[in-house]
């Protein structure tokens, strides 16, 4: 179990590096992505004018303040509350956005399940658990918004945001076919049958 | 007692922010509780991390989690309360859509259909209202709670029948919880409803899972059943974000309806630790906030 210090985007053998139950924080970028904008990007054909290549994204959609475009707010938005929304849901789209955009982390909540295991083997990339609901702690570690892009899809729109001290994470998949969520199930499963005992009823 | 409008907006408006900052007392002594009795390292680190989130929300005056949920009101009227009902939704879906603009708050809330975000919180049938009366003098109480979607999408309904008994209800409770895994954000309030018709029971469970911890069942058999059920499911190692532990329920909570003599309906309903409600009572002397 090591401790790792990301400067944002990172390389296939950095993200390679990453084995479960270790933990990372991260610097300089991240991206913020849910449901419909991963729907326009890989669904509708929609496409992007940022470069994730090497770079992390993060499930949420933020509560954001419209504010006039300065220095502080390139974006025109103020953070207001920042988190992270089940991952689950989103699925089916990780092996699109590492091979199309090259993104190398997912930061989520939840976990993700076999498909994105193995596109985080076959092509270099690591799930990264942070604590579910606890978004006033995660806005600390946001800097700015830095530019936003498919704005129409608000608030799930594509977020670029300015992170310090993003973490720590834990790494709950990586690239090499480890899965804390796969360890919890098969354990939770081996004990279901002592926990329906315990209520006097069959399995 | 007449019912002051503008006091309802204002309250609608109060509520869902105060309910998005500040977490109940009886949740933050489920997590004092949960943090005595957890063994797993790794559960215990995050039960931390989601206590420190509740005083960085308080010391930022911001929201506990980013997710604004589906909001819900429920009015308890009491007697010699001079009201119009139609005017008392119309100051709730009101003050529910100044929260959002003026806060502002992220509007999580989408026509079912073509996905279009008002971004007011509110849309067909949204906020949830529910009416109910009491017998509570001059007093008007409305509760707000700010439903997230990550335990709301892990809802199960099963319409078992009579000679599958109690066990099936058992069963399907464990299970539940089995299946929502991380999904529900846990420690979680597990909240099941019995009896009815599939829409009451479904409901009822909604009712339990959002019920204040420390709270029981009024019926003596539901509330045997509810220690009953939590032991069980904290036997499953599910722990805090489905990561592995002890502490993957605060509490199972049961609310109970009569049913039919050919039903036996059981519905899950699952609150995250984010276990967000807040509570405004409104008497001739003003409205007092609560939880």
């Amino acid at each position: 179990m090591a401790h790792y210090e990301f400067d944002m985007p990172v390389s296939e053998a950095q993200a390679r590096t990453l084995r479960v139950n270790d933990t990372v924080t991260l610097n300089t970028t991240l991206y913020g992505i849910r449901d419909a904008t991963y729907i326009a990007l890989f669904d509708k054909g929609r496409t992007t004018r940022f470069d994730l290549s090497g770079q992390a994204v993060i499930h949420t959609a933020p509560n954001v303040k419209k504010v006039p475009i300065s220095a502080e707010f390139p974006a025109g938005y103020a953070p207001v509350c920042i988190g992270t929304t089940t991952s689950d849901r989103m699925e089916r789209f990780t092996r699109q956005l590492m091979s199309q955009m090259g993104v190398r982390f997912i930061i989520g909540k939840g976990g993700m399940r076999e498909g994105s295991l193995a596109a985080f083997r076959e092509l270099g990339g690591a799930y990264l658990a942070i604590v579910g609901g606890t978004a006033a702690l995660e806005t600390t570690w946001v800097e700015q918004i830095e530019d936003v892009d498919l704005d129409d899809l608000n608030p799930e729109s594509l977020w670029k945001f300015r992170i310090r001290g993003f973490g720590p994470l834990l790494v709950a998949m990586d690239s090499h076919g480890q899965s804390l969520y796969d360890v919890v199930q098969a354990n939770v499963a081996s004990k279901r049958a002592a926990a329906l005992a315990r209520l006097g009823v069959s399995e | 007692m007449k019912l002051n409008i503008e006091a309802v907006e204002e309250a609608a408006k109060a509520l869902y922010i105060q309910a998005l900052k500040s977490l109940p007392p009886d949740i933050k002594d489920g997590f004092q509780r949960l943090q005595k009795t957890e063994t797993d390292s790794t559960a215990k680190s995050m039960l931390a991390t989601m206590v420190t989130n509740i005083k960085v929300a308080e010391d930022t005056n911001n929201l506990l989690c980013q997710d604004t949920g589906i909001p819900i009101y429920n009015v308890s009227i009491g007697s010699g309360v001079e009201f119009d009902g139609a005017a008392l939704k119309a100051a709730l879906v009101r003050g529910c859509t100044r929260a959002t603009q003026e806060h502002p708050l992220r509007s999580s809330v989408v026509h079912p259909l073509t996905r279009k975000n008002q971004h007011t919180s509110c849309g067909e049938g949204v906020p949830v209202i529910h009416v109910d009366f009491s017998d509570s003098v001059e007093t008007v109480e409305i509760e707000m709670i700010p439903k997230g979607s990550g335990s709301e999408n892990n809802s199960f309904l099963r319409m078992a029948i009579p000679a599958e008994g109690i066990a099936a209800i058992k069963r399907f409770v464990v299970d539940c919880v089995i299946a929502a895994g991380g999904k529900t954000c846990p420690p979680t309030i597990v909240g099941v409803g019995v009896g009815g018709t599939s829409d009451l029971c479904v409901h009822l469970a909604k009712k339990a899972a959002t019920r204040p911890l420390g709270s029981h069942c009024s019926d003596p058999d539901g509330a045997a059943l509810e220690v009953e059920l939590a032991e069980a499911v904290n036997m499953l190692g599910v722990g805090p974000q489905g990561l592995g532990g002890d502490s993957t329920a605060f509490a199972v909570h049961i609310e109970l309806a009569a049913t039919h003599i050919t039903m036996n309906p059981v519905a899950v309903n699952m609150q995250c630790h984010s276990a967000r409600r807040a509570r405004a009572t409104i008497t001739p002397a003003g409205v007092e906030y609560g939880y």
